[in-house]
């Protein structure tokens, strides 16, 4: 065999390795997809749809497994982030992106990336300790969707700011000189110009957000609280979909342990929702010429 | 005339204090978190709670090794298909889906399915090897994201330079490529670190919970790969959940919190270093 087959064969082997190892990640996907699926789908026609999805008690050892009332407080929890997550992020990426002397955002930027590496853990357990005995000096009991809410808003703050910068900083600046033109202030122009140009952007930034708020666990299962109801008040201890299979996963068995991971396929299809969304808006940015 | 011009600057003088007071405030939150952390950490730290967290120190370690060793590989290999090899098209678009998909799936959800796949279908049990392979999958799309950026950031005229001088494609992305974007693949690397040790609810259920030291040096305990235990980020939740003990909980924040600055210093300066080529 001479050098020049060897080289072409060293070259072929090459390529299918590269091929297969970037498949990899397609096969994991299938497998969480069909694993998650085989194992949790099951349970919800065993219990029965209805009374899974829309049953309000959740009793294992009676064998009644409803899971509205989680459903209902993981929603209620990233929406609660949205509304302290969403503005000051996006307020702060305008800032960082348009607004500091290029030396101060300089100085901000990283320390929002750092909030980006704090352990979730270490969020939840700030939360514990500072916000959760504050609330109780208010009303309840301090572990609550409040206290969830917040600092999900604060572990959002990361994502959003980041993205949402990206995008306002990829607004043409001929956008904004057609409005000094007009006569509009720097600042109108970015609320009226630069925001809107980059809406795609910053909806994407919102939908990523969203997703890692209504998935996290740890963080919310140290400051929620445990108590299967439908909330009715900000300052309720709740469960939620994620704090669900955390709690109860370490010692379940048979019906109960599948019903625990039906529960991550009511998840796992709220965050697809999510990422379809996601996808759409992806699809329809604008583009800037 | 007068009066609507000066509604209007009010306006914007508004406007732009709002701006102002939310970067304020982003900034602000993180120096009250970590602050929060390090000054009611430290008076909790002593040397018998420093030796007391070595298992759980150990056991972090062997989980890093385990779950870098597979996934340096596959981010590399697959950040080079999809930069230097593939073609635009399906199979491309399907694996970008793909990597797209896995970043966005929550760390308990990882969890579930290690402990279906790893522990029960493939009988790992509760063990650094399931909890390892977990943290494998779920750190890769970063590891594939931040390769492919220091990929793409070396210039065309470098591979084409390398070619033109006869050397193969492989060679030049051995030779040439790869060495020009080590800055990236380190910063990558040092990233993913910072993930494995902050994560909790993707080991919980994989690596377990027992409080002691998994490795072994014993071959024949296949160095401890397959006995259970507790990361430190796991040891800090169960502290905390369980209220076993507050001042625990606070030193141990306050580890982790200086694991955090440590790494995030690290991949900031490195990445600072990265060379510009133009």
């Amino acid at each position: 065999m001479n050098s020049r087959t060897l080289q072409r064969i060293s070259a072929e082997t090459a390529k299918w390795i590269f091929r297969a190892a970037s498949i990899f990640s397609v096969l994991a996907l299938l497998l969480i997809t069909v694993f998650l699926i085989a194992y949790g789908a099951p349970a919800i026609f065993e219990i029965g749809p209805k009374e899974f999805l829309l049953g309000t008690q959740w009793q294992p050892n009676a064998k009644i497994f409803g899971i509205l009332p989680m459903i209902l407080a993981s929603i209620y929890i990233t929406l609660g982030a949205a509304l302290i997550g969403f503005p000051l992020g996006l307020l702060t990426a305008v800032f960082l992106a348009e607004v500091a002397p290029p030396r101060l955002a300089n100085l901000v930027r990283p320390l929002i990336k750092l909030l980006a590496g704090i352990p979730s853990v270490v969020c939840g357990f700030f939360g514990l300790m500072v916000l959760v005995p504050r609330i109780m000096d208010i009303q309840g009991a301090g572990n609550s969707m409040l206290a969830a809410m917040i600092i999900l808003g604060i572990m959002i703050l990361p994502t959003v700011v980041s993205i949402s910068e990206t995008a306002l900083r990829a607004v043409p600046s001929s956008y904004k000189e057609a409005s000094y033109a007009l006569g509009e202030s720097r600042i109108s122009t970015i609320f009226r110009v630069t925001i809107p140009a980059a809406k795609s952007g910053i909806l994407t930034s919102f939908a990523l957000g969203a997703g890692r708020a209504i998935g996290e666990a740890t963080a919310v299962a140290l400051v929620a609280g445990n108590k299967v109801q439908i909330p009715s008040s900000i300052f309720d201890s709740v469960r939620t979909l994620t704090t669900n299979c955390v709690f109860e996963m370490g010692y379940a068995s048979g019906l109960h342990q599948r019903a625990l991971f039906a529960t991550a396929v009511i998840l796992f299809i709220l965050i697809i929702l999510i990422n379809i969304a996601l996808s759409v808006l992806g699809n329809k940015e604008e583009k800037h010429e | 005339m007068k009066s609507a011009k000066a509604k209007r600057r009010w306006k914007d003088r508004g406007l732009s204090g709002i701006v102002w007071l939310s970067g304020g405030i982003s900034a602000a939150i993180l120096l009250v978190i970590i602050g929060y952390i390090i000054i009611s950490g430290i008076p909790h730290l002593s040397v018998s709670f420093l030796q007391g967290i070595l298992p759980m120190v150990a056991n972090t370690l062997f989980i890093i090794f385990i779950s870098l060793l597979l996934c340096i590989p596959l981010g590399i290999f697959t950040a080079i298909y999809l930069n230097e090899y593939a073609k635009p098209g399906r199979m491309v678009r399907t694996i970008r889906f793909a990597v797209d998909c896995l970043a966005g799936i929550p760390s308990i959800i990882f969890g579930l399915f290690g402990m279906l796949l790893f522990n029960k279908f493939l009988g790992f049990s509760y063990s650094m090897l399931s909890g390892g392979l977990t943290l494998t999958i779920m750190i890769l799309p970063t590891m594939i994201r931040t390769v492919e950026e220091a990929l793409k950031s070396v210039p065309q005229s470098f591979r084409e330079a390398s070619l033109a001088l006869g050397a193969t494609k492989l060679r030049t992305i051995r030779k040439t490529v790869l060495p020009s974007c080590l800055t990236g693949i380190t910063t990558g690397i040092i990233l993913a670190i910072g993930r494995i040790v902050g994560e909790t609810a993707a080991l919980i259920f994989t690596a377990g919970t027992v409080n002691g030291m998994a490795f072994s040096t014993s071959v024949s305990d296949q160095f401890g790969l397959l006995e259970s235990g507790r990361t430190l980020a796991v040891h800090m939740y169960l502290i905390a959940k369980e209220s076993v003990s507050m001042d625990e909980a606070y030193a141990t924040a306050l580890v982790l919190i200086v694991i955090t600055l440590v790494i995030n210093g690290a991949a900031g300066l490195i990445s600072k270093r990265q060379k510009k080529f133009d």
